[in-house]
């Protein structure tokens, strides 16, 4: 045979090219199957071929961009556009109404539609996690000089929140109003760690200090003018603030939950059911983008098409952590490595776990979002669907755990998963309130 | 029926000057325009709105959205798209480039109407704004075409209408448009010049 036959879709033509080249028995044998799906009639073609997927401008939309631009999307036979939208409610409303046929979600975004917590009666779930961790609380420099005089090793959560706690009771007693820390959206990860952070140290979110909601591209302007004291936002907008000399770093997200949940494709429900092929078809797509993100040889091309105009417009500089995996906690200090504070797909970065979702749950309820009535595994295995996620990691011959849920916060070491084919290297998931923390600059 | 208290929010003064007059034209009461939405949860409560209507490209609208979350005792903010069966009215403010935010407790009917005229507005805003950019762009085009005509004029020593029939053949030939075809020229001359 020369050449690829005609007509077939490029993902097909794709296949072709990639396997004829090494014809082992096996890669055969992946080639008949798939031309004899693309061929007969009960195919799994893509339903709906053209689709417009919403995303926030930070680093963890890295997934939709790159399967984008390095052809992902194509060779799955899909023609994406993606849209940048100005606040997460946005996504929301137009994946609800259709005009988005999905997009990037903070993980308790599906999580509050499905419990209808925004009033558009729309439920929604996910298949697939764009990442794990990304995000940090930076506080203005003022703030960062007054922790710092209380202890010298701010940079950790632990040591960081106690001297906050220090700091509040101090100002408490002098009559000063309380610190105003901004986070992304009501259900998102950065408020539920923020939360949980000050909580630890016995700093109560609702009185103790204010909690306001400010979109991830104007928290560095919202931090430089005073109108906040801190914020936890993902990245690339902690770096800006940091190299812009308006603030610092007190932690990571990663150093507070290892390998904690951030953001999913989150489609409705409706849409998952009428389009199963696509959904599929996404799910690959993207299965591939993050693959291809987790080699780090690939960080410096990431980095220029993800500062594109459309995409996440900030200097290069600004990507470092994502980057090289070094993040700066503040001007005055090293950069230190923090390997894990993106990770795209190892430690099954990728798989919707439904004890991520329960946890979140658990969150909204212990800060009274939602009733304790709620019954959180049924909800969550409602709106995280691993069984959707194997499917696709299957016909990719990628391994899935074989369990929905892990226990979350038991593991203080890096553990092995069972999966379907071989093991899955994982990483540590334990809270930073259960374990030793060592401080981030041991010279301080 | 009480005259309900709207407030707009929008960071295009043009627009919200147009919806403004609108709403007040039908007799609705538009109690403030607010051009930056940098403080809009303290101008909320201050000016206790029964309706929001907000630019949908205006980040403020999350800080809305945690208003609902925290605003427990008091009337709070509720997106105006939460009875069943409005999704071709949500996708059509979407459209549009509106969303709406009611007072928790208002009847929605009552609503309907107001929103209506915020979205006929931003609407037919959009529709000029759109003609403003093909105007634009066609007088950008123009310039570019007018510039690779130049160029080709130099190099080859063809008078305008040589010079014109070339670049078309080109474009042509590639299957590209006239426009692209001259914008790739002008680049390359800029590049080499």
């Amino acid at each position: 045979m020369s050449g690829s036959p005609k007509n077939l879709p490029p993902f097909a033509n794709n296949l072709l090219n990639n396997t004829l080249g090494t014809a082992s028995a096996k890669h055969l044998d992946v080639y008949s199957q798939t031309f004899y799906t693309v061929m007969s009639p009960t195919n799994n073609l893509p339903e709906k071929v053209s689709l417009n997927l919403g995303f926030i401008p930070l680093t963890d939309c890295a997934p939709l961009v790159i399967a984008k631009e390095k052809g992902f999307f194509h060779a799955e036979g899909l023609s994406v556009s993606l849209s940048r939208e100005s606040s997460w409610a946005n996504i929301r409303d137009k994946v609800a109404a259709g005009v988005l046929d999905g997009g990037h979600m903070l993980a308790p975004m599906p999580i509050a539609a499905s419990l209808n917590l925004d009033g558009l009666n729309t439920p929604m779930l996910t298949a697939l996690s764009l990442g794990l961790g990304g995000n940090a609380i930076t506080v203005s420099h003022a703030l960062h000089q007054q922790l710092l005089a209380l202890d010298a090793q701010v940079a950790d959560p632990y040591h960081s929140v106690q001297a906050l706690k220090t700091l509040i009771s101090q100002q408490q007693r002098a009559g000063l109003p309380p610190l105003t820390f901004a986070h992304v959206f009501p259900f998102s990860c950065h408020n539920y760690l923020l939360r949980y952070w000050l909580a630890s140290a016995g700093i109560d979110p609702d009185k103790d200090v204010r909690l306001v909601v400010i979109p991830p591209p104007l928290m560095v302007s919202a931090l430089a003018s005073g109108q906040i004291d801190g914020f936890c936002v993902g990245e690339p907008w902690n770096s800006q603030a940091i190299a812009q000399g308006i603030g610092a770093a007190v932690t990571s997200t990663v150093d507070i939950w290892h390998n904690s949940p951030e953001k999913v494709l989150g489609v409705t429900c409706a849409w998952a059911e009428q389009y199963p092929n696509t959904h599929q078809a996404l799910l690959r797509a993207l299965l591939k983008s993050a693959q291809w993100l987790e080699l780090s040889e690939h960080r410096a091309e990431a980095c220029a098409i993800l500062t594109a105009e459309e995409y996440v417009p900030v200097a290069i500089q600004d990507l470092r952590v994502f980057e090289r995996g070094e993040f700066q906690y503040s001007t005055d200090r090293p950069a230190l490595q923090v390997p894990d504070f993106n990770v795209f797909y190892r430690y099954a970065a990728t798989f919707p776990w439904v004890s991520h979702a329960e946890w979140l749950i658990s969150q909204m309820q212990r800060w009274g979002h939602i009733p304790p009535s709620i019954n959180a595994q049924e909800v969550a295995a409602k709106v995280y669907r691993p069984d959707l996620y194997r499917q696709a990691a299957q016909a990719l011959e990628l391994p899935s755990p074989l369990i929905d849920r892990k226990n979350e916060g038991s593991h203080n070491n890096a553990w092995l998963a069972t999966s379907d084919s071989v093991d899955i290297a994982m990483g540590r998931d334990c809270f930073f309130d259960q374990v030793n923390v060592e401080p981030r600059y041991t010279d301080a | 029926m009480p005259k309900l208290n709207i407030l707009l929010v929008d960071n295009d003064p043009g627009r919200s000057a147009i919806v403004k007059q609108a709403l007040e034209d039908a007799g609705h009461n538009v109690i403030a325009k607010l051009n930056d939405d940098a403080n809009l949860s303290k101008n909320v409560l201050a000016l206790q709105p029964d309706i929001i209507i907000i630019d949908m490209d205006a980040p403020g609208r999350d800080t809305l959205e945690q208003m609902r979350e925290i605003n427990r005792d008091q009337a709070r903010p509720i997106i105006l798209f939460s009875a069943p069966n409005d999704q071709r009215f949500m996708q059509e403010a979407i459209r549009a480039g509106v969303s709406a935010y009611m007072l928790d407790g208002l009847n929605q009917t009552q609503i309907m109407p107001i929103v209506e005229v915020a979205i006929a507005r931003f609407r037919e805003f959009q529709a000029l704004r759109k003609e403003l950019d093909d105007t634009k762009s066609k007088l950008a085009d123009r310039k570019i075409i007018e510039k690779a005509k130049g160029l080709i004029m130099a190099r080859k020593g063809l008078d305008e209408d040589g010079a014109y029939q070339l670049l078309r053949k080109n474009a042509m030939s590639q299957n590209k448009r006239l426009i692209d075809m001259a914008r790739i020229l002008v680049s390359v001359e800029d590049l080499l010049g």
